[in-house]
């Protein structure tokens, strides 16, 4: 995957300044982040950790542009999500961002192919071969003989490699993973791992959200959260030192 | 592209759930099938009175005379003073009159070698078969030295030639009308038993010349000479049927001798005019089904929505991928308003082909030609796929309004 619109690596591709998000529950108000500073550089491969209401996942939607925050600021690839509209979203949502979720969510009525395609399809520039890129994903991850095949007759493994193909088919800069490997045994994890890891080699941002220190171990960099903040951050000084030049 | 793409996993979406959406499409299909059996039944009707008007000619008006008093009783239509031949002839000369003819008309039996049969006889001018828009399939019409002259001919209608000679060749033959022998030399075209919409045939007729009609079948009358029951005249095109009924009216006024003030004692019928009254009864009847069918389409509409509601909730989750993979609100809003469409599309075509056979048995009950035009296909259609755009609004907005992160952890 080679990306011609990556940032010069002297800037952060996500950074987040003060990030703060709060859930109402009822008459209750939920600090899920707690004014959350990061910065995650282009190529690197990020895992997240922490227990359960950690804020690890609400870290995720926002970085993923599919929620926004209560304060702070979040950049994507030198743009501030919160100025933006919905359609904006939408858009680096498709062309810049890759999801991949625990529970694949593929569309169970279509093959794996149209599955692979969807992004296209939403895309707002006009993509030409359509179905060459959706091909050449899915054969990257291991699965170009299966690609008439509807998600049921495929094993939660290759459903996940489809998703992941999905992910990659728009070339998108970053590629976000909300516990891949959460409904999967540890075989196809270790699988699924490496795709991953292959991938981060090729050039490609990415990151991990987990509970899982072993699949985390695969990750070049580990973040842990703790009631809405950073625990710690095997990067650490380097983060503190390039912060200040961004500001 | 987009909407390519739209309609496929809509289709899909349809299709993955068979017996839903035709419950839903029901009420869209009862629908457009009202709405299809009333323009048919509208354009039917149209036809046929248009047909009717035509078969008798929009422009033509008949003189009656009116119905006289006796010892305080009215006589009925006709029982007054008859009018003459110099009537018709004043009548013909009013320059807005393109032919006029005198008609005496009564019943009486024709006997051929091979049957007998009663039958109206009509006697007229030269001028009859053109004011009654008559044709003649077979043989020719009188002449009009024939017609001055009285000769014993005859032009007979399409019913009576097959219940005089069953076997067909009437062309020539004699045949005796009140024991008075005739020949005939020309068969009318025939117009079709509804014809005049009165329930009469008006192909069981014989038409002679007037004289000779009078003269040897009908009889004269004792106290008017040459008179003729009724008058028939064409109003020229492009003149109105109105003033020319008046102008008509005051002129017999004079030649009858009406003081100022006293009534008529004679009536000018304007067909065409009764033909399309008859017809009003149809709108009332299209009125009704109109209305059926704007409640069906409503009701269908409601149905539609609700459906798609549930639909929009069971397929948060779908929503939610899609928007987290790109998809704009824009775009589901499409994705639904498509299906909405589609879902009421497909009813109206089911519509459409029982409404079909909703108009092939009105026409047959109307007797009125079989009318499925394509503006009645299109007005059923468009008004299927509108009920899906309206209806499918409120139901596509709300998915395309659905924040990203909450519709993709629903389950």
């Amino acid at each position: 995957m080679n990306m011609s619109s990556e940032p010069s690596a002297d800037r952060p591709i996500i950074s987040c300044r003060n990030l703060s998000k709060i859930y109402r529950m009822g008459d209750q108000e939920v600090h899920a982040l707690n004014r959350v500073s990061l910065d995650i550089w282009p190529g690197e491969f990020v895992a997240i950790m922490g227990p359960s209401g950690s804020g690890k996942s609400s870290l995720m939607n926002l970085i993923g542009a599919l929620d926004r925050p209560t304060s702070g600021e979040m950049w994507i690839k030198g743009s501030e999500l919160s100025a933006m509209s919905r359609d904006e979203l939408a858009d680096l949502r498709n062309e810049t961002l890759g999801f991949v979720f625990q529970q694949f969510n593929l569309l169970s009525r279509q093959d794996a192919l149209s599955n692979v395609k969807l992004p296209l399809r939403y895309a707002r520039r006009e993509i030409s071969d359509l179905d060459a890129r959706a091909r050449e994903c899915l054969e990257m991850v291991g699965l170009g003989n299966r690609m008439d095949h509807r998600p049921m007759q495929l094993s939660g493994g290759q459903q996940q490699r489809v998703a992941i193909a999905r992910a990659l088919v728009n070339r998108p800069s970053i590629l976000l993973a909300d516990e891949p490997t959460g409904a999967l045994d540890s075989r196809t994890t270790a699988e699924i791992m490496q795709l991953l890891v292959q991938l981060s080699r090729q050039g490609i941002t990415i990151v991990l959200v987990t509970h899982e220190a072993d699949v985390a171990a695969y990750a070049s960099r580990q973040i842990h959260f703790r009631d809405g903040d950073i625990e710690s951050d095997s990067a650490a000084p380097r983060t503190n030192m390039l912060s200040e030049q961004i500001s | 592209m987009k909407l390519k793409v739209a309609s496929t996993s809509a289709l899909e979406a349809l299709i993955s759930n068979p017996l839903r959406s035709l419950l839903t499409m029901l009420g869209i299909i009862i629908g457009v099938a009202s709405v299809m059996v009333m323009m048919s039944i509208g354009e039917g009707a149209r036809a046929q009175i248009d047909a009717q008007i035509a078969s008798v000619g929009s422009n033509l008006l008949t003189l009656n005379p009116g119905g006289i008093q006796r010892g305080g009783r009215n006589q009925g239509g006709g029982s007054g003073r008859p009018f003459t031949e110099a009537d018709v002839t004043a009548i013909a000369d009013l320059p807005f009159v393109e032919a006029a003819t005198g008609v005496l008309s009564g019943q009486a039996t024709a006997v051929s070698e091979e049957g007998n049969w009663v039958t109206t006889v009509q006697g007229g001018g030269p001028d009859y078969f053109a004011v009654n828009n008559w044709t003649i399939s077979e043989g020719r019409l009188f002449t009009d030295q024939e017609a001055r002259s009285g000769s014993a001919v005859v032009v007979i209608g399409a019913s009576t030639v097959s219940n005089l000679f069953p076997n067909g060749n009437a062309i020539g033959q004699r045949i005796r009308i009140n024991s008075v022998p005739v020949e005939i030399i020309g068969i009318l075209e025939a117009k079709g038993q509804s014809g005049g919409g009165m329930g009469m045939d008006r192909d069981d007729t014989v038409v002679g010349p007037l004289s000779m009609v009078r003269n040897r079948i009908v009889g004269g009358n004792r106290w008017v000479s040459r008179h003729v029951s009724r008058i028939q005249f064409l109003v020229r095109d492009g003149y109105d049927i109105a003033s020319a009924q008046d102008e008509v009216a005051q002129l017999m006024r004079d030649r009858r001798k009406i003081a100022p003030g006293e009534a008529d004692n004679f009536s000018i019928f304007n067909f065409a005019d009764m033909i399309k009254q008859r017809g009003a009864a149809m709108n009332t009847m299209s009125m009704l089904l109109a209305f059926t069918a704007a409640v069906s389409l409503l009701v269908g509409g409601v149905g539609v929505m609700n459906i798609m509601l549930v639909s929009v909730t069971e397929r948060t989750r779908e929503i939610g991928l899609r928007m987290a993979i790109g998809a704009r609100g824009g775009d589901i809003l499409i994705q639904f308003l498509v299906e909405a469409v589609l879902l009421c599309t497909l009813g109206g075509l089911i519509g459409m082909s029982l409404g079909w056979l909703g108009a092939f048995g009105a026409a047959q009950v109307g007797k009125w030609p079989m009318s499925v035009s394509p503006v009645i296909i299109g007005t059923a259609l468009g008004a299927a796929a509108s009920v899906g755009l309206i209806f499918g609004f409120f139901p596509a907005r709300r998915a395309a309004q659905l924040d990203p992160i909450q519709a993709l952890r629903h389950d």
